[in-house]
């Protein structure tokens, strides 16, 4: 049988702001064995108490549309988009990272994170925590160009995405 | 809407009557007695004292399928929640709509291991389609009816409504059901009409057609099951039906073919593994109805009718999802058949039914007789010649009698028949018989069982005998597990592993010592008669009907193989079942 090939999905999630909708979206996911890449959450209205969640999955198109319909059927969800169905969107996630390093490879490590529009938002005389923000591959790459000059922390927030254009979700 | 100020337990009864409640299954315990002082204190609402949390739940199943009405159930935090879970579980797998109250400590101890403490929203979530801590008597009378709204709107499925005590002893205002409707959860119950043209268009080019219908029939209520006889006799197509649809259509109809699935009729199967189109309503293909997945309808086109998006494309890919309730739809599908004048296509339907006649012709339920022993499927035809021409409804249990039940005893219309499908829960049929018996008074209530299966939830008994209900246990008796045992001659070279029904209780004495009638046969020669003492007798019966030990369930798809791969019985062998296929046991 033909294999069918896994897909990256971006979904945002409209929900209520209500105690204990998190967990009905993440245990939906683990009881029925569905993949979280990323998955972020917040208020993004507190008059109407709702909050947006973007998660990020991968899985066959059937199981992609599965997701999707057993998101929507959750009572407290208002609307799900798939973003990379919908497209166009745009994404960004941003990091802390924390890297420990002196001389030479402190200037380089400054140099990179130039190159890559990071920002320092703390220093010592042994350390950087910069700040970037961009496409998880760009963050990645500047993870992985950290690590030989000292990379000792990363913390990083998850996806976020929205759609381009004038529209609402 | 100004509300009255009231206690939160005097908002729960006030609640469930706005709602039309007129029967609670429950049980009592600390944190539920300001609810059950208020129960004291009012007629109007019937509180049934069950003997198990479980059994409160099922009985509130039995109550809910046999009327299309929400089933009640009240329940205390800790133990009595956990005791509630796996009857919940049972009506999400089979879509029951249910509303179980559970009592919770006071919102001052919650978090700290207080005495009968539970997370009960946490353990039941994936239990259930929704549930709610409330946290204030002012939300109280408004979650109530939402929860009634979610329970018995979209794919009916039971509800959670956690309550703390402090919650119930303080002071709220009470508001009405008001407007239906909900916030975030709007189910789509009627088709789109270009959706429903192109059904009804490839339903009139089907050359191969066959109508496989399940439980969703059911619950969209008795005018679905008239929709689909109209239509079914308006295109002669052939029609089978789930475990949990039958009596959707009448066993006794010109086109039905049985059920279909695992231990479905031959001609149910392959009509589905030859057919052209395979027009689904109400059912979701599940595992044991598709058998192996890869080999399932090869050559259909399949519409599938569901009220639910998430069952759509979740198991077998088909062509037209018709997302909508059953007889919004089939309502639709036939008045558009009527308008566009589409016409069968009759040569064609002429020579399936010739192709179906020939399997049907094989009599894949005809079974080897037996003067000496009484067989099981025996025993089942006779109970269903003598209970016939009465108002009768069947629940069951588990196993081997579950699907001679489905096989034997046939229905002529929904919410007869109540059964566990989707989880399989022994224990299910006799607390389902009593709240059969509550809501049909009136009416012949039998549970077809095993005896190993009764011995799960036998102390329901006592329930039947203090609200007098004469609910009939009827015990398939052949001191095995007996599912158990043929999976393991099948599949584990017949070492009966664990599978003996040791050490019995006498049931004739186990009846007597509730106060019910005891009845137990040997010789099928005593069958009728004894069957007539159960159906006439005043009070409940537990009747041991001791069956053929060696008899096994047929016909049967081994798992993973195909429809068109059946065993028919003990003398053939049938495919050889793979290492994947006995992963699906």
């Amino acid at each position: 049988m033909e294999e069918i090939l896994e897909e990256r999905h971006t979904l945002a999630v409209l929900v209520d702001n209500e105690a204990g909708v998190l967990a009905r979206v993440i245990g939906l996911f683990s009881g029925r064995g569905y993949n979280i890449e990323s998955l972020t959450v917040a208020a993004v209205d507190q008059a109407a108490h709702m909050s947006r969640i973007t998660v990020v999955t991968n899985g066959t198109p059937m199981v992609i549309q599965q997701i999707r319909a057993q998101l929507e059927r959750l009572v407290p969800v208002h609307k799900v988009v798939d973003l990379t169905l919908q497209a166009p969107s745009v994404e960004r996630e941003m990091a802390l990272i924390k890297v420990a390093c002196s001389g030479e490879k402190r200037v380089e490590a400054l140099r990179l994170s130039d190159a890559f529009r990071a920002r320092v938002i703390d220093t010592t005389h042994t350390s950087f925590v910069f700040e970037v923000t961009g496409a998880p591959s760009k963050l990645n790459a500047f993870i992985s160009l950290m690590r030989p000059l000292g990379l000792v922390d990363v913390s990083r927030t998850g996806v976020v995405a929205i759609a381009r254009g004038p529209e609402a979700m | 809407m100004s509300g009255r100020e009231m206690t939160g337990a005097a908002i729960v009864l006030k609640a469930l009557k706005d709602q039309g409640v007129d029967t609670i299954f429950g049980y009592p315990g600390g944190a539920v007695l300001p609810i059950y002082d208020e129960i004291f204190k009012q007629e109007g609402i019937r509180h049934i004292l069950v003997r198990h949390e479980q059994g409160a739940v099922h009985a509130a199943e039995g109550y809910a399928r046999s009327t299309g009405k929400p089933g009640v159930v009240l329940v205390t935090s800790g133990p009595g929640a956990t005791n509630a879970v796996t009857g919940l579980l049972d009506a999400l797998m089979d879509s029951i709509p249910l509303v179980c109250l559970t009592g919770q400590v006071p919102t001052s101890l919650i978090g700290n291991d207080a005495f009968q403490e539970a997370d009960t929203v946490g353990i039941t979530r994936p239990c259930t389609k929704h549930n709610w801590l409330v946290q204030s008597a002012d939300n109280l009378a408004r979650t109530i009816h939402e929860a009634f709204y979610v329970a018995t709107n979209g794919r009916p499925g039971p509800v959670v409504v956690d309550i703390p005590k402090d919650v119930q002893f303080a002071t709220g205002t009470y508001v009405g059901p008001g407007q239906a409707g909900h916030k975030t959860y709007k189910p789509q119950v009627k088709a789109p009409t270009d959706v429903i043209a192109e059904a009804v268009a490839m339903m009139g080019a089907a050359k191969k057609p066959i109508f496989y219908t399940g439980g969703g029939v059911i619950n969209a209520g008795p005018k679905a099951s008239q929709l689909l006889r109209q239509f079914v006799e308006m295109t002669n197509y052939p029609v089978t039906s789930t475990l949990m649809g039958l009596g959707a259509y009448p066993a006794s109809g010109d086109n039905w073919l049985g059920m279909l699935g695992m231990h479905g009729t031959y001609e149910a199967n392959n009509t589905m593994h030859d057919a052209d189109l395979i027009i689904c309503v109400g059912a979701r293909f599940d595992d044991r109805v598709t058998g192996r997945v890869d080999a399932f309808a090869p050559d259909a086109k399949k519409i599938h009718i569901d009220i639910d998006a998430s069952s759509i494309n979740k198991n077998i890919f088909v062509d037209l999802p018709v997302i909508g309730d059953c007889a919004h739809v089939l309502e639709d599908m036939i008045r558009v058949w009527r308008s566009k004048s589409v016409q069968t296509d009759k040569p064609a339907l002429e020579t399936w039914w010739r192709q179906i006649n020939t399997w049907r012709a094989r009599k894949c339920l005809d079974y080897k007789k037996s003067e000496k022993t009484i067989k099981p499927q025996y025993a089942i035809e006779r109970l269903y010649e003598l209970t016939k021409d009465r108002d009768t409804y069947i629940t069951t249990e588990v196993g081997q009698h579950q699907m001679w039940a489905a096989q034997h005893f046939h229905f002529e219309e929904p919410n007869h028949w109540m059964t566990s499908g989707g989880l399989g829960t022994m224990g299910y049929g006799l607390p389902a018989a009593v709240g059969v018996q509550l809501a049909h008074p009136d009416a012949l209530v039998i549970d077809i069982a095993g005896e190993a299966s009764i011995q799960m939830m036998t102390q329901e008994m006592s329930t039947a005998i203090q609200f007098r209900l004469p609910v009939n246990v009827f015990i398939l008796n052949n001191e095995y597990m007996g599912m158990v045992r043929q999976w393991q001659d099948l599949l584990h070279g017949g070492r009966y592993s664990q599978s003996y029904s040791e050490a019995l209780p006498d049931f004739v004495k186990l009846a007597e010592a509730y106060g019910a009638k005891g009845i137990r046969v040997s010789d099928p020669a005593d069958l009728d008669e004894a069957i007539l003492e159960m159906i006439n007798s005043p009070v409940p019966v537990i009747f041991d009907c001791l069956v053929d030990k060696k008899e096994n369930c047929y016909p049967m798809i081994p798992s993973g193989a195909a429809h068109n791969e059946m065993i028919l019985g003990d003398d053939q062998d049938g495919a050889e079942i793979t290492e994947e296929g006995k992963m699906l046991v």
